[in-house]
């Protein structure tokens, strides 16, 4: 039986070697992926970021109990940074979740960034197609801590959390343009300690600045303290109203569309990159080119064009 | 590309002593290895179970309390049952030598006792996972 049909038919040691196989890009991976893709397209996807140590891990631990107690299958996806140093990882989201090891309707995998800079790791739309495959009902994907740039959630997720906090210097200055836009459903958390109602006017004037979205949304935001549980069936809910308003207007569908393509360009430019390099390295490797770059005999643009044309001539 | 080592540390038990699990953490990491901390107080399902949906290479379990001659077997048991037996288990913590041979009898790959060098830890990982 294939990997594929194994994962299926419900084989957890299948599906989460599999995700082994995408994170550590072996080719063969690619096989699987294929045979899934028809399978996938049912779960709903959420994805939560905001500041380290936030509060990411607690809330989706806490919004888990919520799911599960409706008889939702779960699946979680939690990235966390690599050394750029070592290039090792303390994946240390799956803490605050361990209790809900012993489910099996929760999977729960740790991703390291690997390099990558939008605040998940290469994987992880693969991993989370194989989730969806797997018939995980909502798959949750929460980003490594970040308030700048890293937006790359927005591709992945259906419905976005961003988790502010109070005391987190003077204001929202420090959660930047890219990651306020992002946000479906703000949170802020651990909301019992002082100067919550600051970060909850600032934001919400930021906000009324903010893009009018075409389908009408106004971007919520919850207070919680998610050790004690407090607000996260609010949110839980404030999530089920952002499907709703999506799935009425044509924005879930384009969504899946941009997700596509972001998905599709992706691997069109994994797999065109790898093609070139091949063949450079096939063809006597970096050293001629690099002499010619560095002695600027040639230049980076006119070298690339040549390339590719000779390509396009072999075929 | 070489596959990145992913390795899982567990406390099992109600042992609270975290710092040498945090330790040989932070070595691994800085080793190269990604490393999945479970935190304290795991029973032998919740690490087996974390073990197989991380699918990582090897599972370190750290006891200081005492309880390792019961709990170190059972996950290995765990992961046999469910087919995960290529999955390595070792450990380390509070461990007296005389207890070693019957949990390496019950499937426990290596113990390592208080001094040990995180240098030797890294390099069992490095020589005992299949990469
Ligand atoms: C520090 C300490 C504490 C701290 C723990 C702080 C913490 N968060 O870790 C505190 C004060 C909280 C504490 C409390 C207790 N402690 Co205490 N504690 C110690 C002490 C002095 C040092 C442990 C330590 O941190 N060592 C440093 C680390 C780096 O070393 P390590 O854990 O041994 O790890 C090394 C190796 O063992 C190995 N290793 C460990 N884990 C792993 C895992 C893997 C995968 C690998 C490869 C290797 C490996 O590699 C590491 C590096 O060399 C020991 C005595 C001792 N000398 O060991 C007693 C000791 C462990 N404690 C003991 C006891 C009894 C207790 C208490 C029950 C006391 C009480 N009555 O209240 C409580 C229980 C706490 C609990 N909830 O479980 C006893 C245990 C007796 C037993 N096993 O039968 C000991 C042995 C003291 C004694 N001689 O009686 N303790
Ligand atoms: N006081 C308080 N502490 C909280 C609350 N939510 C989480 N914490 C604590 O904040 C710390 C960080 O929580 P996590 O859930 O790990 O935060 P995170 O955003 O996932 O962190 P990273 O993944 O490391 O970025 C932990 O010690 C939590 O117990 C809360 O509502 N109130
Ligand atoms: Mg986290």
């Amino acid at each position: 039986m294939s990997l594929a049909k194994r994962i299926l038919d419900g084989d957890i040691r299948a599906a989460s070697r599999l995700m082994r196989d995408i994170d550590d890009r072996i080719p063969t991976a690619m096989d699987a992926l294929k045979e899934l893709y028809p399978n996938t397209g049912k779960a709903y996807i959420v994805g939560i970021t905001g500041p380290p140590g936030s509060g990411k891990s607690t809330i989706v631990d806490k919004m888990v109990d919520i799911f599960r107690k409706e008889g939702k299958s779960v699946g979680i996806v939690a990235v966390d940074p690599t050394s750029p140093f070592t290039g090792g990882a303390i994946l240390g989201d799956r803490i605050r979740m361990q209790r809900h090891a012993t489910d099996e309707g929760v999977f729960i995998r740790s991703l390291a960034t690997r390099g990558n800079l939008g605040g998940l790791s290469r994987s992880t739309q693969d991993i989370v197609n194989v989730m969806d495959a797997m018939g995980k009902d909502i798959i949750i994907v929460e980003t490594v801590g970040v308030g700048q740039d890293e937006v790359e959630i927005v591709n992945t997720a259906h419905t976005s959390i961003v988790v502010l906090v109070p005391g987190m210097g003077d204001d929202i200055q420090a959660i930047k343009a890219g990651i306020i836009e992002i946000g479906d459903l703000f949170v802020v958390n651990k909301c019992q300690r002082d100067g919550a109602e600051k970060v909850e006017r600032d934001l919400r004037m930021v906000l009324e600045m903010g893009r009018k979205r075409e389908d009408g949304w106004e971007p919520p935001i919850f207070k919680t303290e998610a050790i004690l549980g407090k607000g996260i069936f609010e949110l839980v809910y404030g999530i089920y109203r952002h499907k709703q308003v999506l799935e009425q207007g044509q924005t879930l569908e384009r969504k899946w569309r941009e997700r596509a393509k972001a998905t599709f360009l992706e691997v069109l430019e994994t797999e065109v990159m790898s093609r070139f390099i091949q063949k450079i390295e096939k063809d006597g490797g970096w050293e001629s080119i690099l002499d010619d770059l560095t002695k600027r005999r040639t230049d980076p643009y006119s070298l690339a064009e040549k390339i590719i044309a000779e390509e396009l001539k072999d075929h | 590309m070489p596959r990145k080592i992913r390795v899982l540390v567990a406390k099992p038990g109600l042992d609270g002593h975290d710092r040498g699990a945090k330790v040989i953490a932070r070595a691994l990491r800085d080793a190269g290895m990604e490393v999945i901390y479970t935190g304290i107080r795991q029973t032998p399902d919740q690490i087996a179970n974390a073990a197989i949906q991380e699918s990582v290479d090897i599972v370190g379990l750290s006891s200081l309390s005492g309880a390792h001659n019961n709990l170190f077997p059972k996950v290995v048991q765990i992961l046999k049952d469910k087919g995960a037996e290529d999955i390595l288990v070792f450990g380390g913590g509070i461990i007296p030598v005389d207890d070693i041979p019957g949990l390496k009898k019950a499937g426990v790959r290596e113990i390592f006792q208080p001094g040990a060098s995180t240098e030797d830890i890294i390099k069992y990982i490095r020589e005992n996972v299949k990469v």
